[in-house]
């Protein structure tokens, strides 16, 4: 009897992934790229499409600008990804929450501040406005949080064992750095620096708000093929090259992951941060603190002051007019902040059952397999909004009508959010050597006495980083929510989205108020989520 | 015998009953409205319509318009809704020529306003200038007149005043190209592509989309520098509605001339299972209930004549008597060439 669920239960297991993504994801693509490709009526071919010189520029302008966001971002974030995973202080995981409020903002809002900001009267003093470092910019702004949040959990459950080992070897801070630290957080910065490229590559509002008229992504080309201009099969070919682009790219890095995973002695330390002490210690906390504050807070504090800004002077009045059901937004922010948190929460569940499964098969699989599963999992982040809203639409009819359905929502920020559970999972799950589990079974534990002992115990912060991360995408996401024919359930972006539609200085006020709504609500989701540790932590 | 002829009298009905279209189907308990994001009705409104035939109406969101018509191209053989409202004159030739809607003359098409109704499947439901506005007082620090028309905007004391969206991402800003191309036609000695050389030499600004240029560029928005916007003809009332308290007079004004009149349809979306309903619906976006609650909504005007329209619009703006329109045949078979075109021109 064992033995049959043995063999069975993994299979079952790795089920559900496969088949979430299968038919919620390659199914769709596949659909709508072959239904695009036959649609007729454009007045213009696909082959004339491809072979415009613009689309190289276009393609080039993607991948180098992609490359350089990523790098920027990582090089800015891993000092602040130390300082969150060596050191304990007060307010902590308050800062670790706002770290992650940018993440969630609507691109609409966050690119008007950054007008404000890099224009010739910002406090920079100089016009960056549509070139290439705002774009850059502000896409370290909305991916510091990935990095920091990634890194700084796997920095966290270093053995500080290891670091003391090598001291007394006689290494000093930099060599300890290099040949001990380095090696055991490089998966995780590897991770979080495919998230990065993955949102960078795709980078839809950022560019066409804050970029020139030259310069364009492929994503915004699919995009204004397929909404713009109509024209279907150049749009279905432009998705079809940036799907090629992304698993290429994703395929070199699951093979570099698997081959850089280190086992390391984690198992018995919840964390290694210490509070700093001496002079230097807090020096660099506090002028890591002060560098997130501008980076980050500058864009945020420009939207809170405006949304205090009413024609009467400062004051909460655009606050309360959020409260009455007006013309301009049509229904209370007080229902889309509920109709957010509840997708939102949805959404989280979702992504971390499938995203747990999902990691546990990969790497449980042969490699080849277990390749395959990763990319695929990742393909989501990388695939345009257009391309998967339009997917759903066409193939979601069979074998039951989900089209229209209120799940869709959920199940589409779930598409999403997975690759960020897997991404701080799998980098956890790996590191822990194999013959804790070889041990534990050898004492008589079934797998599921196994995974619960010794794999959960381990990964259970990383899984909450992954959860809040979720959250966190499904409450900001906007993009695929537009493309998808959805009932009239606003969520918050949505609602800010609607007031920005429209003129006259009160709606403008009320959509930054309906902003900062949105931030405060995410911040304090994400504090929620990650204080639900301590609540079990006791439980196993 | 008797039965057999039970079952013959059957077939002929049912065929008959077939033939006669709706009047055989079963009422439903709600029809399904597939709309852009910018639909928005008083409360109640809808509710008007169930109240009427006893048929509710979903409302289904698919983004902006050009989204929305790429889905239903997209569903058609599976439609996810029974009428489609918002398409507009840019849009309407592929979506006629990829069949997605069924014919129908709506109850109340003899009070149309003239020149808008254009094809025997859809009908025309509201339409809105784009249109050049100003703000009253950078116009006045700048000591400039009120631009009578476009070509004013290339003349030099106008240098650095005018934000426009990007025709290629925003739907405001190709309407601006098209009446800039209806009013300095192909062909003609000074065309448009000369008048947008001069308009790039004059430091006009590109903003990606409407919010941008409007709220982030344009001083009538508030934090920025610029007294010249493309808008909407509706944009002053709206501002002056929309402000808390409303100021006496609008702050900002429209320019009558160089508009571009963008007109929305609403149609029966083929391989609905309630075309009767889906008929009603549409006379029902007829009727003075819904065409005289647009305004406010959507800050669209009406496209029934006699409905009236709210005292702001009145007051803050005025519909401007020769728009540009050109037809959506030539609009669709040109519109790429165009964008290209353009952007070459404001690139070099």
């Amino acid at each position: 009897m064992t033995g049959r669920n043995n063999r069975w239960l993994p299979v079952a297991l790795t089920a559900v992934p496969v088949v979430f993504f299968g038919y919620f994801f390659v199914y769709p693509l596949v659909t709508v790229l072959v239904t695009g490709f036959t649609t007729t009526g454009a007045s213009i071919s696909v082959g004339d499409v491809l072979t415009r010189p613009s689309l190289r520029g276009i393609a080039w302008f993607t991948l180098w600008q992609a490359v350089a966001s990523t790098v920027l971002t990582v090089a800015l974030a891993l000092p602040g990804a130390y300082v969150l995973g060596r050191y304990d202080f007060r307010g902590k995981s308050l800062v670790k929450a706002a770290v992650t409020v940018p993440f969630i903002m609507p691109t609409v809002v966050v690119a008007g501040a950054f007008l404000t900001l890099l224009g010739p009267d910002g406090p920079l003093g100089i016009d960056l406005r549509r070139t290439i470092w705002s774009i850059l910019i502000a896409h370290v702004f909305f991916n510091y949080a990935v990095v920091v949040r990634t890194v700084s959990a796997a920095w966290e459950r270093l053995d500080p064992s290891l670091r003391a080992a090598a001291a007394s070897l006689g290494a000093d801070r930099w060599r300890t750095f290099r040949h001990v630290t380095l090696p055991l957080i490089r998966p995780a910065v590897a991770s979080a620096a495919s998230i990065v490229f993955l949102f960078s590559f795709t980078s839809f509002g950022v560019v066409l708000i804050l970029g020139d008229l030259v310069h364009s992504t492929i994503e915004v080309e699919i995009w204004r093929q397929a909404t713009n201009l109509l024209n279907l099969p150049a749009a279905a070919a432009l998705a079809v090259i940036q799907l090629v682009g992304i698993t290429a790219v994703l395929w070199f890095y699951a093979r570099y992951q698997a081959r850089q995973a280190v086992q390391s002695h984690v198992a018995s330390v919840r964390t290694s941060a210490v509070r700093p002490v001496s002079r230097r210690q807090r020096t660099i906390v506090a002028a890591n603190l002060a560098a997130m504050a501008v980076l980050l807070g500058a864009p945020l504090l420009t939207i809170v002051v405006r949304s205090l800004s009413t024609d009467a002077g400062w004051g909460l009045g655009n606050f309360s007019a959020l409260r009455r059901p007006t013309n301009a937004l049509f229904v209370p922010v007080a229902s889309a902040v509920g109709n957010s948190l509840r997708i939102g929460l949805l959404a989280m569940t979702l992504a971390l059952v499938v995203g747990m499964l999902a990691s546990w098969a990969i790497i449980r699989a042969r490699s080849r397999f277990g390749h395959s599963l990763d990319v695929l999992i990742m393909l989501p982040l990388g695939t345009s909004a257009v391309t998967l809203g339009f997917g759903f639409l066409l193939a979601l009819d069979w074998p039951i009508d989900l089209r229209t359905s209120f799940w869709l929502l959920p199940i589409a920020h779930a598409l999403i959010a997975v690759p960020f559970v897997i991404r701080t999972t799998l980098p956890v799950l790996r590191s822990i050597e194999p013959r804790l589990r070889e041990a534990a079974a050898v004492l008589g534990a079934t797998p599921r006495r196994v995974w619960q002992e010794v794999d959960l115990p381990i990964v259970r912060r990383a899984l909450l980083v992954g959860g809040a991360f979720a959250l966190a995408v499904s409450m900001g996401e906007f993009g695929a929510t537009s493309f998808i024919a959805r009932p009239d359930v606003p969520t918050l972006p949505i609602a800010v989205y609607r007031l920005l539609t429209r003129p006259g200085a009160a709606t403008f006020g009320q959509a930054m108020a309906a902003s900062t709504v949105l931030m405060v609500v995410t911040a304090a989701a994400i504090l929620i989520v990650e204080r639900w540790r301590g609540a079990t932590a006791q439980e196993f | 015998m008797r039965k057999s002829r039970i079952i013959t009298t059957a077939i002929v009905l049912s065929v008959l009953l077939a033939a006669c279209g709706g009047d055989s189907q079963e009422k439903p308990e709600s029809i399904v409205l597939l709309t852009h994001d910018s639909f928005a009705l008083s409360e109640g409104v809808l509710e008007q319509f169930e109240l009427d035939t006893g048929v509710a109406v979903q409302v289904l969101r698919a983004g902006d318009a050009g989204t929305m018509v790429s889905q239903a191209i997209l569903t058609k053989d599976s439609p996810v809704a029974d009428v489609m409202y918002g398409v507009d004159n840019t849009f309407l030739s592929r979506a006629l020529s990829a069949g997605i809607f069924l014919p129908y003359e709506a109850a109340g098409s003899d009070m149309l306003v003239p020149g808008l109704a254009v094809d025997e499947h859809v009908t025309p439901i509201d339409f809105g200038d784009v249109c050049l506005n100003y703000d009253k007082a950078a116009l006045a620090a700048a000591n400039l007149a009120v631009p009578t028309g476009l070509s004013d905007l290339v003349d030099e004391p106008y240098r650095g005043q005018l934000v426009v969206e990007n025709p290629a991402t925003s739907s405001p800003g190709l309407a601006f190209l098209l009446a800039t191309i209806a009013a300095f036609p192909d062909g003609s000695a000074y065309s448009w592509r000369d008048f947008w050389a001069d308009l790039r030499d004059n430091d006009v600004l590109v903003a990606r989309d409407w919010d941008t240029a409007y709220w982030s560029e344009f001083a009538g928005g508030g934090s920025g520098t610029r007294s010249l916007v493309v808008s909407y003809a509706s944009s002053p009332p709206a501002g002056v509605i929309f402000s808390d308290p409303p100021p006496e007079v609008a702050p900002t004004g429209v320019v009558p001339a160089g508009c571009f009149r963008q007109i929305e349809y609403a149609g029966v979306l083929t391989g609905t299972e309630a075309e009767p309903w889906a008929r009603q619906l549409i006379d029902f976006m007829l009727t003075k209930t819904f065409q005289e609650d647009m305004p406010l909504n959507m800050f669209v005007f009406p496209a029934r004549a006699d409905a009236a329209l709210p005292d702001a619009f009145v007051e803050h703006t005025e519909i401007p008597a020769a728009p540009a329109s050109l037809a959506p045949e030539i609009i669709d078979a040109d519109r790429e060439r165009w964008i290209e075109e353009w952007t070459e021109i404001m690139r070099s």
